[in-house]
């Protein structure tokens, strides 16, 4: 079945060249000033083909998603809405018990009125630079001129940090190493990666890995061509991440395997412990053709190379007996870092930074909550009693256990590097579906 | 496990009111007993359906020995099929004991069941799904409403998994090796 790829939001299959976004959580006064908006920013809204054709003279790069209450102020049938999944008609907050959002994270502590129930839509503005940045934010602002009714709760600046050269987050590890291949989009997974996705894997409407089309929520014209995606703000305590590392080793290199160890691969290259255990090599971290042919099950069984509780080996487990069904535990993961970067050598200056995910798939339970329920936050997960390290939930009660001949050794009392500020569900619909919504009446 | 709990025999009388347990993602999650976690689901055959439903014991048998880690995800102690009949007509009960939630796992539980052949014994039982290949909510739904919650769960060896008690033996084995070599 071949993909519409000129209807599918360009969001999660492209990925253009953009180092700066600016994330728009909106909400709509009245129905019609919705419509309005939707319909006036229709054109710049970017699909796959358009965006992977022309990258460079093409730059509509503009997405827009609705929650479940926007989908409803926008006019939607209760009769259509009831067909939607529970997770989804719920939102985040409501399911954060459930996710293990606790404690500090609780969403009593969410930032940018995201648990608002007001909140209904997103739309997220990429741009190649601050320039142009600020020329699309003004642009936006003046269809928000034309529509009053709609209006901005809260703004997220996503923006690449130093060093320019590469990607990665405040901790300082590389990122974007992995992401799931979906059939049809004519792109070789690297060695050792997950054979290509079947669609419905992410896009509704397409036969998943089970080999059937999930049934369409209603109405399809709505549905078809969509995904959800769920969105995560996760504050980074960079000053308390490197004071933990260093009262954990005694060297730069000794600190160093700590980093590595907590995330399954080295902060610099991103090269997996299970190929370099013992250091950091960069051939093997900037070779796409080596940072992901390795397995778990095989290679690193108890764990020697590369900690069974690492981020990496907690999200992506590798190893049948663990899930027999890790092709549909698949996530795309889209986002950036907030906030200032703090040098090297500068003390915690106490500003807000971190990491936005947004989690593209096409069933939110099955995978994304999954992953942070069970994944993340479950301690009974291959009876470590731990929580993962980056994305779980930690408040310094949690040990991390590193296997070592010929005993294990303890990183006691993990606090949280990171926190949970905020948090939603959206669904991300195709264009026919956004023409749609436009035209309700 | 937290130093020597499963040296003590421990029993948990469970009260009938469910408002308290955990939220899963489907619906809410019995606490963990001595006894692990585990479900007793009970439903009704269809008519004329004994000797398929029968049948499958065979079938089942067969796809464990051709791959006899295929549940291993499950984290499984015992699974026990039971059918029976106190005069309401033939029912199956089908008691699992396992080391996870049944909620957590149960889309792995749902392939490994399309997998090794057990949905389709679930055809053969009333209220089953018609749609449970793609049905997940639907398939979690039927396992909720047919679960019969214990009112008492006893260990002899409380909450040890099974993977700790494997781990037990291979460290038994290689003892005896070890005093073997040494002879
Ligand atoms: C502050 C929090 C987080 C940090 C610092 C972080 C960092 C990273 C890094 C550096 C990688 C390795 C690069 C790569 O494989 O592409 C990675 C991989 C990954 N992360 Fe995170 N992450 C965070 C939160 C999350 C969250 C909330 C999720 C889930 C929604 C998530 C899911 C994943 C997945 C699925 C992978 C790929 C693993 C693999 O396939 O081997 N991460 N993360």
């Amino acid at each position: 079945m071949k993909l519409e790829l000129d209807d599918i939001q360009h969001y999660l299959l492209t990925r253009p060249n953009a180092r700066i976004a600016q994330y728009d959580f909106l909400t709509f006064r009245n129905p019609e000033s919705g419509r309005n908006w939707i319909s006036a920013l229709l054109h710049t809204v970017g699909n796959v083909e358009s965006v992977l054709k022309s990258e460079d003279t093409d730059m509509r790069w503009v997405t827009i998603a609705f929650t479940y209450n926007g989908l409803k102020a926008l006019g939607v049938t209760e009769e259509c809405l009831s067909t939607f999944p529970d997770p989804f008609k719920q939102g985040m907050s409501a399911r954060a018990k459930m996710l293990g959002d606790t404690g500090e994270n609780h969403p009593d502590n969410w930032q940018d009125n995201i648990t608002s129930p007001d909140l209904h839509a997103v739309i997220i503005l990429f741009a190649r630079d601050r320039i142009e940045r600020d020329r699309c934010v003004k642009e936006h602002r003046k269809y928000l001129v034309k529509n009053p009714g709609v209006e901005i709760l809260s703004t997220l600046l996503l923006e690449a940090i130093p060093p320019f050269d590469y990607v990665h987050e405040h901790f300082g590890y590389r990122d974007r190493l992995t992401t799931p291949v979906i059939e049809g989009m004519n792109v070789t997974p690297s060695p050792g990666s997950h054979p290509p996705s079947k669609p419905g894997e992410f896009i509704l409407g397409y036969p998943d890995e089970t080999g059937e089309i999930q049934p369409l929520p209603k109405p399809e014209i709505l549905t078809k061509n969509g995904s959800y995606l769920a969105y995560r703000k996760m504050q980074e305590h960079v000053g308390r991440f490197r004071d933990y590392l260093k009262s954990n080793g005694n060297t730069i290199e000794e600190q160093e395997l700590v980093a590595a160890k907590l995330m399954g691969r080295w902060r610099k290259s991103g090269a997996p412990l299970v190929l370099c255990p013992d250091k950091d090599e960069s051939e093997v971290g900037w070779d796409d053709n080596k940072n992901n042919n390795f397995d778990y099950a095989e290679m690193d069984p108890h764990g020697y190379a590369c900690p069974v509780g690492a981020h990496i080996r907690r999200m992506n487990v590798r190893d049948k007996s663990v899930s027999g069904i890790m092709n549909r535990r698949l996530i795309i993961r889209r986002g950036g870092t907030y906030g200032p970067h703090l040098p090297d050598d500068a003390p915690e200056d106490g500003a807000d930074r971190g990491i936005a995910v947004f989690a593209g798939c096409a069933d939110l339970s099955r995978q994304f909550e999954f992953l942070i329920s069970v994944w993340s936050n479950d301690t009974e997960f291959m009876e470590l009693n731990e929580r993962d390290p980056f994305c779980g939930t930690q408040d310094g009660t949690l040990d991390f256990a590193i296997p070592k001949r010929p005993i294990k050794r303890k990183l006691k009392g993990i606090p949280a590097f990171t926190n949970v500020r905020g948090g939603a569900y959206f669904f991300l619909p195709g264009i026919k579906a956004l023409k749609y919504l436009s035209d309700l009446r | 496990m937290n130093n020597k709990e499963w040296s003590t025999p421990k029993a948990v009388a469970i009260s009938k009111d469910t408002k308290d347990w955990e939220k899963g993602r489907y619906g809410p999650v019995p606490p963990k007993s001595p006894s692990c976690y585990g479900f007793s689901v009970i439903a009704k055959v269809k008519p004329g359906r004994e000797q398929v439903v029968r049948d499958y014991g065979k079938t089942i048998e067969a796809a464990i020995k051709g791959d006899p880690n295929v549940l291993a995800p499950l984290k499984l102690h015992y699974l026990k099929w039971v059918l029976f009949d106190v005069g309401s007509g033939l029912h199956f009960m089908y008691q699992g004991i396992f080391d996870t939630d049944f909620d957590k796992y149960v889309e792995d539980a749902i392939d490994l069941f399309n997998k090794t052949g057990i949905s389709t014994v679930f055809e053969n039982f009333e209220d089953w799904p018609e749609d449970w290949r793609t049905n997940v909510p639907a398939v979690s739904k039927f396992f909720h409403e047919h679960q019969h919650n214990s009112f008492l769960e006893y260990g002899e060896y409380p909450f040890v998994s099974a993977d700790e008690i494997k781990k037990a033996l291979k460290l038994k084995a290689s003892f005896e090796d070890m005093l073997d070599q040494m002879q």
